[in-house]
Order: C-alpha cells, then sequence, then structure tokens
C-alpha cells in the first residue's frame, strides 16, 4: 500500500465521519462546524487527485466564506435542542423515501456508465509541469467564456434583486454622510465671541474673606 | 558570506550522511527515502517556525517601545538577561511568555468546553500553515507551489473561525459580540483583498510567489516594483492587511472600551497567548506578503550596478518586513479606533469600489506600450 492510499483512506475516512457527524449532531453549531471539516477534507482527496485549483477554491469559498456565514446565522439562533427533534419520527418515512431516492438514483447513474463500484478509472498519470490552474483558466476563458459568463451575470442579478427585494430607507437612521463631515469648517460649529473680561457684580456674600 | 558558512554547511551534509546511513540501516532501501523526506520536511518547518515564534516575541517588545516612545513613555525597560542593566527590557518577552506558561487556564461554566479549547488551535493554525509557501529567497521556499498566491488567501480565510469559535464557546456576552463584529468585518475585507491581489496576479501573469517576485525584477530598482503600477491596490492590501489581523484602529473585535477584550475575555493563560500569536503571526505573514506582492520581496531597491548595494538577497526582504509591520505599529499608535458604520462604509464602499475599477484600468493599460513591468 503506497503512501497515497494510506493517505485517501485516512481522508476518506475523516470524511464519512465528519458528514455522519454533520447529520447526527444535536448541537447546529457542532454540526456546522463538522460540516467545515468535511469541505476541508474533501478539498485534501482533490488535491490527491492534483486538483489543486478546485481544492483550494473549495476551501477559500465554502469554508472562508460560505460557512462562516452559515456559523454566524446559527450562533445568533436561540435554539431549543427539544423543539427542533420534536417532530423527528413524524418526518422520517418522508426523509427516508428522499434518502432512498437519492441513493438509488446514484447507484444508478454509477451502473449506467458501466463503472461498477470496485473498479473505477484511475486518473491518468500527468505531465511534469502540469498546471491545473492553468488549464481550467484556458478553458473557462476560451472555450466557455459565454456560459462562464452567462453565470456570472445570473449571480450579479441574483444579488441585486435580492438586495432590492428588502432594501428600505429606515426613517430612523442616523447615518451622515461622511462628506457632509469632512465639508464642515470650523466656522460652521464654533463662534469665537472676542469681548473684554468684566468685572463681576459685587455683593457681599461670594467675596472671599 | 558564503565562506564563512562553508565548515557549517559541509558539517551538516556529513550529519545528514550519517542520518541517512542510520536510516537505510533500520527501514531497508525501500522506506528510508520516505523517512528522510519526511524527516527532513519537519527540519524545514522548525527552520521556519522557530524564528517566526521569535521574532513574534520580539515584535509585541518593538510594538510597546515604539508606542512608548510615540507617546512619550520608555516602554518596557526593566527586564533583563542575567541582571545586565544595558539590557534592561530585553527579556520582558521571555517573562511574558513564561508568566502566560505557568498561569492557570480558566474555563467558565457553562462553556463549551471542547470546542473552547480547540477555538485557539483554529486561530493558530491557519496563521502557521500559510507560511508553507512563503519565499524568503529565490530558492528558500518549503513549498513552492503554482498556485501560491491562492494557497495563501484560502488558508487565511481560515483564520476567522479561531474567533468565532472562541467567541461563540465562551458563553459570554462580550466574547459573542467581539466575534460577531470580527466575523462580518473580517469577511467584508476579504473581498477587498482578493481583488488586490488580482491585480497583483494580473501584472505578474503568475501565481506563484516566487514568479511574482522575479517579475519585478528590473533594472530601476525599486522603480520595477508593483507598488507603482499598482498603487491604489497597495493601499487598500495594507489597509485590508491591518483590518483581516483585527489591529487597531479596526480592533473593534477587541475594543476594551466597550466590549472588556472581545472574543478572548475569558481566556487566560497559555490559551490567551496563543491567540496573541495568532495575531502577530499574521502581522508579519501580511507584512511578508505585502513585501513580496508589492515591494520587490528580497530584490535591492538600488539598480544592480550599484555593487553590494545592488544585490538581491534575504536581507532586503527582511528590512522590507520590519518598515511594513513597522508601519502597523505606527496606525495604533496614531488613529483612533473606527465605529462599526465606518468600518463597513471603508470596506465596502470604498475598497471594492476601488479595486474593481483599478482592476479594469490596469487590463487596459496592460494592452498599451505604456505598460513598462513586463519582465517575461
Amino acid at each position: 500500500m503506497t503512501f497515497q492510499t494510506l493517505l485517501f483512506y485516512f481522508l476518506s475516512l475523516v470524511l464519512i465521519a465528519a458528514t455522519v457527524g454533520v447529520i447526527t449532531s444535536r448541537n447546529p453549531v457542532n454540526a456546522a462546524l463538522l460540516l467545515v471539516l468535511a469541505f476541508f477534507t474533501s478539498s485534501g482527496l482533490w488535491i490527491l487527485l492534483e486538483a489543486e485549483f478546485l481544492a483550494i477554491v473549495l476551501v477559500l469559498v465554502y469554508v472562508g466564506a460560505v460557512m462562516v456565514l452559515f456559523l454566524f446565522v446559527v450562533m445568533m439562533l436561540d435554539i431549543n435542542l427539544a423543539r427542533l427533534r420534536e417532530g423527528f419520527w413524524h418526518y422520517l418515512p418522508l426523509g427516508a423515501v428522499v434518502g432512498v431516492t437519492l441513493v438509488i438514483e446514484m447507484g444508478l447513474l454509477i451502473i449506467s456508465r458501466g463503472v461498477g463500484f470496485g473498479d473505477s478509472m484511475t486518473p491518468p498519470d500527468l505531465p511534469q509541469g502540469y498546471s491545473n490552474t492553468r488549464e481550467l483558466g484556458l478553458l473557462l476563458y476560451t472555450e466557455y467564456v459565454y456560459p462562464f459568463e452567462i453565470a456570472s451575470v445570473i449571480l450579479l442579478v441574483a444579488i441585486v434583486a435580492a438586495i432590492a427585494l428588502v432594501l428600505r430607507k429606515r426613517k430612523l437612521s442616523k447615518y451622515v454622510d461622511p462628506a457632509a463631515q469632512i465639508a464642515v469648517k470650523r466656522q460652521d460649529r464654533v463662534r469665537i465671541v472676542t469681548m473684554a473680561s468684566e468685572k463681576r457684580e459685587s455683593s457681599d456674600t461670594d467675596t472671599p474673606a | 558570506m558564503s565562506d564563512l558558512f562553508q565548515p557549517l554547511v559541509s558539517l551538516g551534509y556529513s550529519l545528514w550522511d550519517v542520518l541517512a546511513t542510520v536510516a537505510v540501516s533500520l527501514l531497508g532501501h525501500e522506506r528510508a527515502p520516505y523517512a528522510l523526506y519526511a524527516f527532513k520536511t519537519l527540519l524545514l518547518i522548525l527552520c521556519i517556525v522557530v524564528p517566526l515564534m521569535l521574532a513574534v516575541a520580539y515584535l509585541t517588545l518593538w510594538e510597546r517601545k515604539v508606542i512608548g516612545w510615540m507617546q512619550i513613555r520608555i516602554g518596557p525597560n526593566r527586564t533583563t538577561f542575567f541582571g545586565i542593566s544595558w539590557l534592561g527590557g530585553l527579556a520582558q518577552p521571555i517573562a511574558d511568555g513564561l508568566k502566560l506558561l505557568v498561569k492557570e487556564i480558566i474555563v467558565p461554566s457553562g462553556a463549551n468546553k471542547m470546542l473552547f479549547v480547540v477555538a485557539p488551535i483554529m486561530a493558530i493554525m491557519p496563521a502557521l500553515a500559510a507560511w508553507a509557501v512563503v519565499p524568503f529567497d529565490p530558492d528558500m521556499v518549503l513549498a513552492n507551489i503554482d498556485a501560491s498566491l491562492l494557497y495563501i488567501m484560502a488558508i487565511t480565510s481560515m483564520g476567522v473561525y479561531g474567533v468565532i469559535v472562541a467567541g461563540w464557546a465562551s458563553n459570554s456576552k462580550y466574547a459573542f459580540l467581539g466575534a460577531m463584529r470580527s466575523a462580518a468585518q473580517i469577511v467584508s475585507y476579504e473581498i477587498a483583498m482578493g481583488f488586490s491581489l488580482v491585480g497583483v496576479l494580473m501584472a505578474s501573469q503568475s501565481l506563484n510567489l516566487v514568479d511574482i517576485v522575479h517579475a519585478q525584477s528590473s533594472r530601476f530598482g525599486l522603480f520595477g516594483w508593483y507598488w507603482i503600477p499598482l498603487f491604489p491596490l497597495f493601499l487598500t492590501y495594507l489597509i485590508a492587511g491591518v483590518a483581516e489581523t483585527n489591529r487597531a484602529p479596526f480592533d473593534v473585535a477587541e475594543g476594551e472600551s466597550e466590549i472588556v477584550a472581545g472574543f478572548h475575555v475569558e481566556y487566560s493563560g497559555m490559551t490567551f497567548a496563543v491567540f496573541f500569536l495568532a495575531e502577530y503571526a499574521n502581522m508579519i505573514l501580511v507584512s511578508v506578503l505585502c513585501a513580496l506582492m508589492f515591494l520587490g520581496g528580497w530584490l535591492s531597491p538600488f539598480p544592480e550596478t550599484w555593487g553590494f548595494l545592488g544585490v538581491a538577497s534575504f536581507g532586503w526582504l527582511l528590512a522590507k518586513v520590519f518598515l511594513v509591520v513597522s508601519t502597523f505599529l505606527w496606525f495604533r499608535a496614531t488613529f483612533p479606533r473606527y465605529r462599526y458604520d465606518q468600518i463597513m462604509r471603508l470596506g465596502w464602499k470604498v475598497f471594492i469600489p476601488v479595486t474593481l475599477v483599478w482592476i479594469v484600468i490596469l487590463g487596459a493599460w496592460m494592452q498599451t506600450p505604456l505598460w513598462v513591468w513586463w519582465k517575461a
């Protein structure tokens, strides 16, 4: 057994354990953190396949950004664990049907392509100096440039639409325009008055003895 | 220089030969190379981490001294080695480290014990792992990988977990508020930071840090570096770097005056020290990256014809990193803390548009003969 095979089994073991943990963990924060571990481990598997760009981008996008926001939301929730588990047996049949369907679909796909479970294709040996990043970049910006650009425009539209849907001008907002703040001159705020000093009206009570 | 170290180098080689013979006799010819390779990598990792930790220790002293001088104070000047008075203050980091090492680690009641202990580890892991691809010299790099810039972005983006998990696991309102602030801030500034790196990789046509530095070498010394054509991106990177490391004036995550010490308010002893180490290691990392990408790395600021001044060496990188790190300390001594909405405005409404516009300008500029930074 080579070191790479050993590494593959180790990473797979961690990945399976982490993903099982995600769905069995009682605490949503633990579940989210285990999902982070699962992403990280699967990026390790991609590195083993010499797909370093995909691996790094998986960490960058999912671990570095998406899961942070997930965790952010999960932590803010006031979670009542008892209520979360309340409907478990009620929803189990539905969930089981969906799950089994997914497994059957995936199995059919694998069988139909003539690749059994035992003998999946081994990736071809890559030439010296092969850069996954460069190859992907070339493909994305030449052959698939239109699908790529259209996908990014769709994403942009989705972002704009989401913001437009929830954007409202708050009447109570105390926002101050920084440009206006900077433009303020001393004369606008303070008026210095020059006047001669005056003597207090003499009175008996507060003159020091 | 090289003559001076020749005996040491040959001693190292002979020691390695002895080790190789021992390994071969113990493990056989099949496995010995793997074991030796693993051992060599471990040694190289130590060669990076040990000086880094020393640098972190003395950076804290330098910070306290610099801020002291800027505020017309003296700074630490008592703790010395062996009672030698003119070394006053130099033992301060060691004393601080020892103190933190022997202090009790208190886990608050109601805290999630597991995550409470894991959080500091999650903070320091990316701060150290990113150094794997940082080149100190054309040849001095642990892993010279093609996508090193991407790797650094991915690894440093994981640093935020330490802060969030610490804040949540502490079971404290202050810690939680600090963690929330920090998470929002780091996620926001990461975008601007990433865009400024896009400019660098456009100009250098490479994601490899060694190639990025090589692309900046020219006959004109410091005028060949990217800080000139990428000046807005350079500034953005520098300031976003301060924000990413949660340093003043972007240290709302700690905010002593309103939320005590933010996410690490419940941490004591070594667990606190690990957060501290992570913050300073990140600070040095951001400075090193700044030096590598915009200030020519190990290249000399003088033209090559200027004799020994024009020779590229590790010393130049060290000098540049020192300069950038000292700028960070200067920021901390000078600026008052940003208000939260000001931080968000700066990140989203100033930096992101500036970087986006400059990337477009850069793309157009590079198509014209006016672009003189080609060194393919």
